[in-house]
């Protein structure tokens, strides 16, 4: 009896059209609903069709930090798919073939190969359709082998394709049906995991959707976009969804109409959100200044990915943190969210609303491609703890009412507000005074200034400590954000088992950061921020300069890559040895 | 809600009312019988004060909202629309008022006319067209006429302008009209036409900028032998002359009306019924939530979270 395992990593290689995302993306979901967690990783190819697809799946019984930096078993469709990925087989792993594909394993290192004539199995199967069958076959293999129920899987094929006609369902039906039955000669993968004992109720989900259904969760139900990838899905499902709620959501002529549409909302009292990548952030900060300048909520989503310019759009990068911060012309402090996994992506809406509504000010949640396309499995959101309803405050405002009051936080009346004094706002990107007229005064854009400035330190003063995991000194310190984060708490895990004195600390809030930060880092010989992004001219990441300058600490470096895949842990770790 | 009640806000609105700062335009600017126009439309429509939203971009025109005592948006050069969108869309229970100038609407803001007609919010929207960037103190606008002698062609303006009414009637607004600054009850008539109209309702309006571009729209007093003709619109009565009205639901006769040569026709060049932004929202809200008209935003969140478990 072969001893089952805690976890196990799948890649599986081929063309675009072999339907490896579908296949991934049924697996991950399949192993979410018997209560193994999982993370993917993917790659999308830059083309409709053609193109080398990626899927990478890490599922187990205990939690999981990334999506593994090789894999125990590969499976290559197409002889180039292979050649392309031998190196993400771990040393001594398991391979499997369409034997009808790929002909030469040469500089492949594995301990066991099973070569399927896969091709010309489906296509006798399926009576000529075998290259579209295949995936489905594989679907039920790995089922097999891993230990997850049949039924759970004829459940899910059917609520996945029972739209698609009597003639596919049956097709996908035999297919499963033979990859599951399917009978090794010689041996098999062995991948089988352990059985999770009481199986949480999880949703499986990609970063996107949770950014999408956190956001109607806390509230949002008003928004505007235009298409960018790795953002897109956002708006897609926010379009599909809204109506369910009320709620608008429009497709814009392009970016600044979009964030300048949603800044319309906020203003008409409904908060509401734009979603975007980085060259749509660009084409947005004149705009965002204004919400600054006006102390308009507005929600706004980043799903960074590679730059400067239309970049990599398909791949990775956490570049856009300075241009985050410092985008919009002249002085215009705001607050910079990061999430750190797909589950954060839902929660961490719920924490930008708050703030938008109770400053009156815009806030920022950063994402990547990485987080966009990769499924994890996490708790189902509590609704009656999580769900924030969404108003639209029209009552009267009293005779004193000011838009901007020096020493309070604004909360503007939104149109449709009776004010007693009978004198109604402009609601401008003009310095303006109190009463939100114009006003250029020296005196008056000093005050005005602060009057910006301090909200943003309120916030710092009520913010919570980064979380940090470890000793509170030694020798290193890892410093990540966003979705860093994984890579970076592996790597400490793995480094502290050797006996090592290094910890980690996440920062969600970016900005305001926490002041007090700084007199942790003095605890530590080293301080490193990992991050996906160059280290620049003066060699440290992004969020290493906001640290320098934040905390004047020497001793913060960086290990930065901008290759457009996420952090392995076995990077990270060579970085410091 | 609040109810307490306050004789300003009973109130009739009137001029004295709805008058916020004082105008900072200059003296003789076309500008100030734009704003006495929309002053006498409030008084006439009485609308609830609170609903009225006034929404401007960036010039000289769009310092408008400043002068008008409702809630209001100075927004950013170019993009009056886009936030007038949101508002119109997110609350159509409002009455959105858009003016801006010529450089907003035909040059940094073009794209936006052609979007905001693609949607059809219900809006008002006036372009006070001087034909010069006058804040900035005298460089050629979109519409400024060839030769236009400028700080920025001061040899003369040599691009070709932009003919506002073939723009207007190209975007596809469903209500399209022309006037002068120099006829306040014309301005009058068309915004009252413009607000009555459901869907985004755009006006070009002549406004001599008297500092910049003085005389640019001579010879528009009939009193002064001048001309302001007229469009005459189609009555359907069956009659004879009938046939040679203008029919408003007509864009190639528009068209051809929009080539006059100075000082073209005034009036209401494009009229037609289309369903508004709102009405299409509302028939999609209505149709997705008959699928579970009992559910609250709950069982849908509920719903949608379980077919990810």
């Amino acid at each position: 009896m072969v001893q089952k395992r805690e976890e196990t990593v799948i890649r599986i290689v081929g063309h675009a059209q072999d339907g490896v995302q579908s296949l991934g993306s049924l697996l991950a979901k399949l192993a979410g609903r018997s209560g193994y967690q999982v993370m993917t990783y993917m790659t999308i190819p830059a083309t409709i069709a053609g193109g080398s697809s990626v899927y990478q799946l890490r599922i187990g019984v205990n939690p999981i930090l990334t999506s593994g930096d090789v894999s125990d078993l590969l499976i290559a469709l197409h002889q180039d798919s292979l050649d392309a990925h031998k190196n993400a087989l771990k040393k001594g792993g398991m391979l499997l073939t369409d034997s009808d594909q790929v002909k030469e394993c040469e500089g492949v290192d594995f301990e066991k190969h099973f070569a399927i004539p896969m091709s010309i199995k489906m296509n006798e199967l399926l009576e000529g359709r075998g290259a579209r069958g295949k995936n489905m076959f594989l679907l039920g293999m790995l089922c097999n082998l891993l230990g997850i129920d049949e039924a759970k899987v004829e459940q899910l094929a059917v609520e996945k394709f029972g739209s698609k006609g009597e003639a596919v369902i049956g097709n996908v039906r035999k297919a499963i049906q033979a990859g599951f039955k399917y009978e090794w000669d010689n041996g098999y993968p062995e991948i089988a995991l352990q059985a999770v004992e009481n199986p949480p109720n999880q949703v499986t989900m990609d970063g996107n959707s949770a950014v999408a259904y956190g956001l109607i969760a806390s509230g949002i139900r008003y928004g505007a976009a235009y298409p960018i990838t790795p953002a897109t899905s956002i708006m897609e499902m926010l379009r599909e969804e809204l109506p369910k709620y009320k709620g608008i959501f429009v497709q814009t002529e392009d970016e600044i109409a979009a964030v300048c549409a949603a800044i319309g909302m906020s203003y008409s009292g409904h908060l509401a959100v734009t979603s975007t990548s980085g060259p749509g952030m660009s084409l947005k900060m004149e705009a965002l200044g204004w919400a600054v300048m006006a102390e308009m909520p507005l929600i706004v989503v980043n799903v960074q990915r590679g730059g400067p310019s239309t970049g990599i759009p398909t791949q990775v990068e956490q570049s856009d943190l300075m241009q985050t911060l410092y985008g919009s012309h002249g002085d215009a402090p705001k607050v910079v969210l990061a999430a750190r996994n797909v589950e954060e992506c839902f929660h961490i809406c719920r924490e930008a609303v708050k703030l938008a509504r109770e400053f009156s000010t815009p806030v920022y949640i950063l994402s990547d491609q990485g987080l966009s396309t990769r499924i994890e499995g996490f708790q189902m959101p509590d609704l009656d703890e999580v769900m924030i309803e969404p108003v639209l405050d029209l009552s009267d405002r009293p005779e004193d009412f000011l838009p901007y009051p020096p020493e309070g936080i604004t909360q503007h009346a939104p149109p449709g507000t009776k004010i007693l004094s009978g004198k109604y706002p402009t609601v401008t990107g003009l310095e303006h005074d109190e009463k939100g007229n114009p006003n250029p005064s020296p005196d008056n854009h000093m005050k005005m200034s602060a009057k910006r400035r301090e909200k943003i330190k309120l916030i710092e003063k009520q913010s919570v400590e980064p979380e940090f995991y470890g000793d509170k000194e030694g020798d290193v310190l890892l410093v990540s954000w966003g979705s860093s984060f994984g890579s970076a708490r592996e790597t400490t895990m793995r480094l502290q088992e050797q006996g090592k004195k290094v910890s980690h600390m996440h920062v969600k809030m970016i900005f305001p950061l926490k002041k007090s930060i700084g007199s942790v880092f003095e605890k530590f010989k080293d301080v490193y921020t990992v991050e996906l992004n160059d280290e620049g001219v003066y060699g440290v990441g992004q969020f290493g300069m906001l640290l320098r300058s934040t905390t004047c600490c020497s001793n913060i470096q960086s290990i930065c890559k901008t290759d457009g895949l996420t952090f392995k842990v076995s990077e990270i770790m060579d970085r410091l040895s | 809600m609040n109810l307490q009640k306050d004789v300003k806000l009973t109130q009739k609105l009137s001029k004295k009312v709805l008058t916020a700062k004082q105008p900072t335009w200059c003296r003789g600017c076309g500008d100030h019988s734009i704003l006495a126009a929309y002053f006498r439309l409030l008084e006439k429509l009485q609308l609830p004060h609170e609903n009225i939203v006034t929404i401007s971009g960036i010039g000289c025109s769009s310092r408008f909202p400043y002068f008008v005592n409702s809630h209001g948006i100075h927004s950013l050069h170019g993009r009056a629309l886009p936030f007038a969108s949101g508002v119109a869309i997110a609350r159509p229970d409002l009455s959105t008022f858009v003016f801006s100038g010529d450089g907003d609407c035909f040059s940094i803001g073009g794209n936006h006319l052609d979007h905001t007609a693609r949607k059809n919010p219900d809006m008002t929207y006036l372009v006070m067209d001087n034909t010069v960037y006058g804040m900035t103190k005298k460089q050629t606008s979109p519409t400024s006429p060839k030769g236009f002698v400028s700080k920025t062609d001061p040899f003369g303006a040599v691009d070709e302008p932009i003919n506002p009414m073939k723009r207007l009637i190209a975007c596809g607004a469903t209500f399209v009209a022309r006037t002068s600054a120099s006829n306040i009850s014309h301005v009058m008539e068309m915004l009252e036409r413009a607000h009555a109209h459901p869907g985004f309702a755009v006006i070009e309006c002549l406004s001599e900028c008297t500092q910049f571009n003085l005389g640019s729209f001579e010879g528009l007093n009939p009193r002064k032998g001048g001309a302001f003709p007229v469009i005459e619109e189609k009555l359907n009565d069956g009659s004879p002359e009938d046939e040679k009205r203008h029919d408003p639901t007509d864009e190639v006769a528009a068209y051809k009306l929009a080539e006059a040569d100075y000082p073209g026709w005034f009036g209401v060049f494009i009229e037609k019924k289309l369903p508004t932004k709102d009405d299409l929202e509302q028939s999609l809200i209505e149709n997705v939530r008959s699928k579970n008209p009992e559910w609250g935003d709950r069982e849908h969140l509920q719903a949608s979270l379980n077919s990810f478990a």
